[in-house]
């Protein structure tokens, strides 16, 4: 395995392990970290495609995009830190549980 | 906040009479031209989104402000309400695939503020399962659009329409980038984040985020499939998306004749009606029928829109004067509230698909289409999908007509609240006049 074939690979198993972990394990915060395992995936996977092992410069397009999605990822995460937090205040509990109480809007 | 709801329709109707008689409008922003620079881009279909956002928005607004009054977190609604409009109309003007990741975000992240705005546990919880939802369809498309760049070096939607050669990376890039769309636009059975967070959020949001917010992912997906797409579409992908529509109409259906809450009724009715959308995708795989579904398909977003808005107003109405929504203990409502159940009678109707409302126009087209495939399958599902859709929406109609005395209401229905549920409704049935005008608006950009 080439050295440039290690990055795009090393993103992909970021990604497998995110998404695995955002489906199995139930626990709120685990779930955020899973979000952001799989969002660092995919921009580990963005820069390697940039493409720069070699001589010429490295395309400067998929960096503005990792940049545009590392901060977008933070402000969602921040928002889903406040949910957490919020449901945690509510309930005592850090899942999602199925069932709600009879809700008036 | 009141300037910029009156300004954004007046902008829209100028920029619809625009696009009529100029055609495609392109813009680089910056003066920088692709594969570099943003494309703004406004053909017949995006003109046509952002009219029926502006008309739905504008009308829910006015609901909003009559139903907010006196509530202490009415300054973070405005803030977000606002966010999200702008969002929207930056998605549907997009030509450029980040643009697109960009957009859906905004969108994604505004929508689960204003679900989370009741802060009930039902609605955090609702909240919070959409925010992780949509997270994870963002990265699914993000994935997608860094392998098309890989594959192709370019982001702006234009270039890429050519024909793009079915590589491994394109293969994936698609699969990746309709997967993140479908569980966006909650296709059974990636739809179980949508019931709690449309009955939990408060009603003027559940009516933008049923009509128009997941329609918006479905555009993007309509728009991909058409442009950059097309030479990789296999017909197992489109029989793939024909079973899980059938199965959203189904499903959608028969839980909501179930439901117990009037909300999550109509939530369940939207499950069902975005599978009716996603028949659009096997509907115009045959050349023959094509023009029918895809004129079809739009026209049920535009009829949707106006109709469930109008439902989920009433629904909101309902609880604003009753406290509660508990079908069972709704009986009789008519007599406090009639111009909001003729309201929801309207709206029902498009619903169901019965002349002469939009949603007719829209089946109708559905159905030629079929016929005209051979594809027979898909009428007997439209026409069963009709007859369920009536079976609900009548269980609620002939409770609240039921021959009770009915209940003393908490407080008085406004009249604003119920004359703009009215309105809505009226529009969709309204659509179901102007089809002619309406196709040679999406006929502008010639993307069909």
């Amino acid at each position: 395995m080439t050295v440039s074939l290690l990055y795009p690979l090393t993103g992909v198993a970021l990604i497998s392990m995110g998404f695995y972990a955002l489906v199995v394990y139930p626990h709120l915060i685990r779930k955020l970290l899973a979000i952001n395992v799989t969002g660092a995936g995919v921009f580990l996977f963005m820069v390697a495609a940039a493409g720069n092992a070699g001589a010429e410069a490295p395309d400067p397009v998929p960096h503005a995009m990792v940049l545009t999605g590392i901060v977008v990822a933070i402000s969602a995460t921040a928002l889903a830190l406040v949910l957490v937090h919020r449901i945690y205040q509510l309930t005592g509990s850090n899942r999602l549980t199925d069932e709600s109480p009879d809700e008036k809007s | 906040m009141g300037a910029a709801t009156i300004l954004t329709p007046l902008l829209v109707v100028l920029q619809t009479r625009a696009v009529l008689q100029h055609g495609l409008f392109k813009m680089q922003l910056g003066g920088w031209a692709a594969p570099l620079g943003i494309q703004l881009q406004a053909d017949g279909i995006s003109t046509a989104m952002l009219g029926i956002s502006a008309l739905v928005f504008t009308v829910v607004t006015l609901y909003a402000w009559i139903y907010f009054r006196g509530h202490e977190s009415v300054s973070y609604f405005w803030t977000l309400w606002m966010f999200l409009w702008a969002a929207l109309n930056a998605l549907f003007l997009s030509a450029d695939l980040f643009n697109l990741y960009v957009t859906l975000e905004l969108l994604g992240i505004s929508a689960v503020a204003l679900v989370a705005l009741p802060q009930k546990q039902a609605a955090l919880s609702a909240a919070m399962r959409y925010l992780l939802v949509s997270l994870s369809g963002s990265l699914s498309y993000l994935m997608g659009v860094a392998l098309l760049y890989a594959a192709s070096g370019t982001l702006s939607l234009d270039l890429l329409s050519g024909a793009l050669e079915a590589s491994p990376a394109t293969s994936a890039a698609f699969a990746m980038m309709a997967a993140g769309l479908i569980m966006k636009s909650a296709l059974f059975p990636l739809h179980f984040w949508l019931p709690p967070a449309h009955a939990n959020a408060p009603a003027p949001v559940s009516a933008v985020l049923s009509a128009l917010v997941v329609k918006a992912s479905f555009y993007v997906l309509l728009r991909l499939w058409l442009t950059v797409f097309h030479s990789l579409i296999s017909p197992f992908s489109v029989e793939l998306l024909g079973i899980m529509a059938a199965a959203a109409v189904l499903w959608g259906s028969v839980q909501a004749l179930t439901a117990d809450r009037l909300k999550m009724m109509v939530a369940y009715s939207t499950v069902a009606q975005i599978g009716y959308l996603f028949l659009i995708f096997p509907l115009s795989r045959l050349t023959q029928g094509s023009q029918a579904a895809l004129q079809g398909g739009l026209y049920l977003v535009f009829s949707h829109a106006c109709a469930k808005a109008a439902v989920f107003l009433t629904a909101g109405t309902v609880i604003h004067v009753f406290g509660h929504d508990r079908i069972a203990r709704l009986d009789g409502i008519v007599r406090q509230m009639p111009v909001s159940m003729f309201a929801f009678g309207l709206a029902g109707t498009s619903l169901i698909g019965l002349p002469p409302s939009g949603g007719f126009i829209a089946k109708w087209l559905y159905l030629n289409a079929a016929l005209t495939n051979g594809q027979w399958w898909w009428c007997v599902l439209i026409l069963g999908g009709g007859l369920l859709s009536g079976a609900y929406i009548f269980r609620f109609f002939s409770i609240s007509f039921a021959n009770k005395e009915g209940y003393t209401p908490e407080r008085p229905a406004p009249i604003v609240l119920e004359w703009t549920a009215l309105g809505l409704a009226l529009c969709a049935i309204a659509l179901g006049f102007v089809a002619p005008a309406v196709k040679r608006l999406l006929g502008v950009g010639g993307l069909f």
